[in-house]
């Protein structure tokens, strides 16, 4: 008895103390970021393009270019995925095709992200001749969150009762109409909040749009999709390992990853309280 | 005779759950198809508008003939049949939408435009289902706000606003309390003017209620059909007799 009881607080122990690692570590690091980052936030840090070879002045064409390339990789991946999932779930007969497509799908979302780069590079940037811009990055990020979206819109369509496809048909209403005006509206804050999350991790990834967007440096704001921009993760990435000052540049290095991650923790708190939200109004 | 089903085989896969059922549904009347559980009532009703099409892996053999054309023959458009041939379901099942924007749903989408014309046809479906009264304040509320009784109420009036000419009912009221119930059966007496209804129960004293014709189904096979009142006080086969004394099923 006692033996059994000492068993399951170990199990309950060794369980607790996994959860509270991965809070400590996250907390860490934002922790670490905050102390020796929040020296480098200033008003001027968000609005002037660094200056004197970037050892001083701020991120703005960064920041400007993640949300060019993060907008960009919305617009191409939440059409082509949602259509994907639309087919998979409601349209393909289930089978060893689909199953094979589905394996496909998860074994692209295992890719490492440095792999999308260089497909990127030799695909969008040289085949295309897009060269270094805004639209290779965003093709190349797009792809990358690709299956995260398909997974997301999969879960939200099927979530959606079966029931309602049954009455929208039963009226004489077409299978089309049905998806597009029944189906699609109920799974579309699931949709929402899968593309938001996936989104975040695009904004924050570095070595897809290395070889693809990414600028070393401009002061210029891109005036097309077909220039090139700095994103915030290159420049960290830059700052800390290419340049010429690195010591020098500790500060904009930690008060660049701080608006990084309070980027992508703000992008995904917006998916978390859309959750709430839907959650709490829906009623099936 | 509105529709007819002749020697209408049905199977899901390998496992055969209709079996050479031949029967015909008289145009503005009540017919209900009664049996245990897994005897092929629900699989027939949902044959006669094509909705076992959604299932993955059916076949049907035979034909069924709604005013005189196999409904199953390859240049027949589903979505038509179902325009003709309304259903409602075993659990009500409202769109997460308003009470007008349940009815209209369908009818703006087989082309009416006009307003007048779509506010006419919103009462005149809820008089119909004898819900207006209780809706009609509230049209603009979700329909989820509804008792179940009334989401079934709106059901049937959203399968009237497509003006069909047979109304099937899978179990209506299997999901109601016996208020509601009434209400439904009282609704079914009043719509028999107009459509043809063909309604699947598990509840006898339902079928015996409501219906002119019964249909008896056991293990995939039609047993025995005919006016409700003879299969009730003089059944002609032994099963269909053990069955309505309660003695199985």
């Amino acid at each position: 008895m006692k033996w059994r009881y000492f068993r399951q607080s170990l199990f309950f122990g060794v369980v607790r103390l996994s959860a509270l690692i991965i809070t400590i570590a996250l907390l860490g690091i934002i922790a670490f970021l905050l102390v020796n980052g929040f020296k480098a936030i200033s008003m001027d840090f968000f609005t002037l393009p660094p200056t004197d070879s970037m050892t001083k002045g701020g991120i703005m064409p960064a920041i400007v270019g993640t949300f060019y390339l993060t907008v960009g990789a919305i617009a191409v991946s939440l059409p082509l995925g949602v259509v994907s999932a639309i087919y998979l779930t409601e349209y393909a007969k289930q089978g060893r095709f689909i199953r094979i497509m589905r394996i496909g799908v998860n074994c692209l979302a295992g890719v490492p992200s440095v792999v999308f780069g260089l497909f990127g590079l030799g695909f969008f940037v040289v085949f295309l001749k897009f060269g270094s811009s805004i639209l290779a990055g965003s093709l190349t990020l797009g792809i990358l969150v690709l299956p995260t979206i398909i997974g997301a819109a999969e879960e939200a369509l099927k979530a959606v009762p079966q029931t309602f496809r049954e009455a929208s048909l039963a009226l004489g209403v077409s299978k089309w109409k049905t998806i597009s005006r029944i189906v699609l509206p109920s799974a579309l804050p699931g949709i929402l909040t899968g593309a938001i999350l996936g989104v975040g991790r695009a904004a924050g990834e570095t070595a897809p749009i290395m070889f693809t967007a990414a600028a070393f440096f401009t002061a210029i704001l891109p005036k097309s999709i077909f220039d090139e921009v700095m994103a915030l993760p290159y420049h960290i990435y830059v700052l800390a390992t290419a340049g010429t000052h690195i010591e020098q540049t500790r500060p904009l290095q930690y008060g660049t990853a701080l608006v990084l991650i309070a980027l992508v923790l703000g992008i995904d708190l917006i998916a978390i309280v859309l959750r709430s939200v839907v959650r709490r109004k829906k009623r099936w | 005779m509105i529709v007819r089903a002749r020697n209408v085989d049905f199977y899901y896969g390998a496992f055969r759950a209709l079996t050479d059922v031949t029967l015909d549904f008289e145009k503005r009347r009540v017919t209900a198809l009664i049996g245990p559980s897994g005897c092929g009532k629900s699989t027939l009703l949902r044959l006669l508008n094509r909705m076992n099409d959604l299932i993955d892996g059916t076949r049907v053999e035979g034909e069924i003939l709604f005013e005189g054309r196999n409904i199953y023959a390859p240049e027949v458009d589903p979505v038509e049949i179902r325009q003709r041939i309304g259903m409602v379901f075993q659990k009500p099942n409202p769109f997460p939408k308003s009470i007008f924007d349940n009815i209209t749903f369908a009818p703006k989408l087989s082309g009416i435009r006009d307003r007048g014309e779509i506010e006419t046809l919103v009462e005149g479906s809820l008089r119909q289902a004898v819900l207006w009264d209780e809706v009609k304040d509230i049209l603009g509320k979700s329909a989820m706000n509804l008792s179940g009784g009334q989401q079934q109420r709106l059901c049937i009036a959203r399968a009237l606003a497509m003006k069909p000419d047979v109304l099937l009912m899978d179990e209506p009221t299997s999901a109601l309390d016996p208020i509601s119930t009434a209400k439904i059966e009282e609704l079914i007496d009043s719509l028999k003017k107009r459509y043809t209804i063909i309604i699947v129960t598990h509840n006898m004293q339902q079928a015996a209620r409501v219906s002119e014709y019964t249909g008896f189904f056991y293990l995939g096979k039609l047993i025995e059909f005919n006016a409700t009142e003879k299969i009730f006080t003089n059944p002609a086969m032994k099963q269909t007799e053990d069955y309505i004394t309660g003695r199985f099923g």
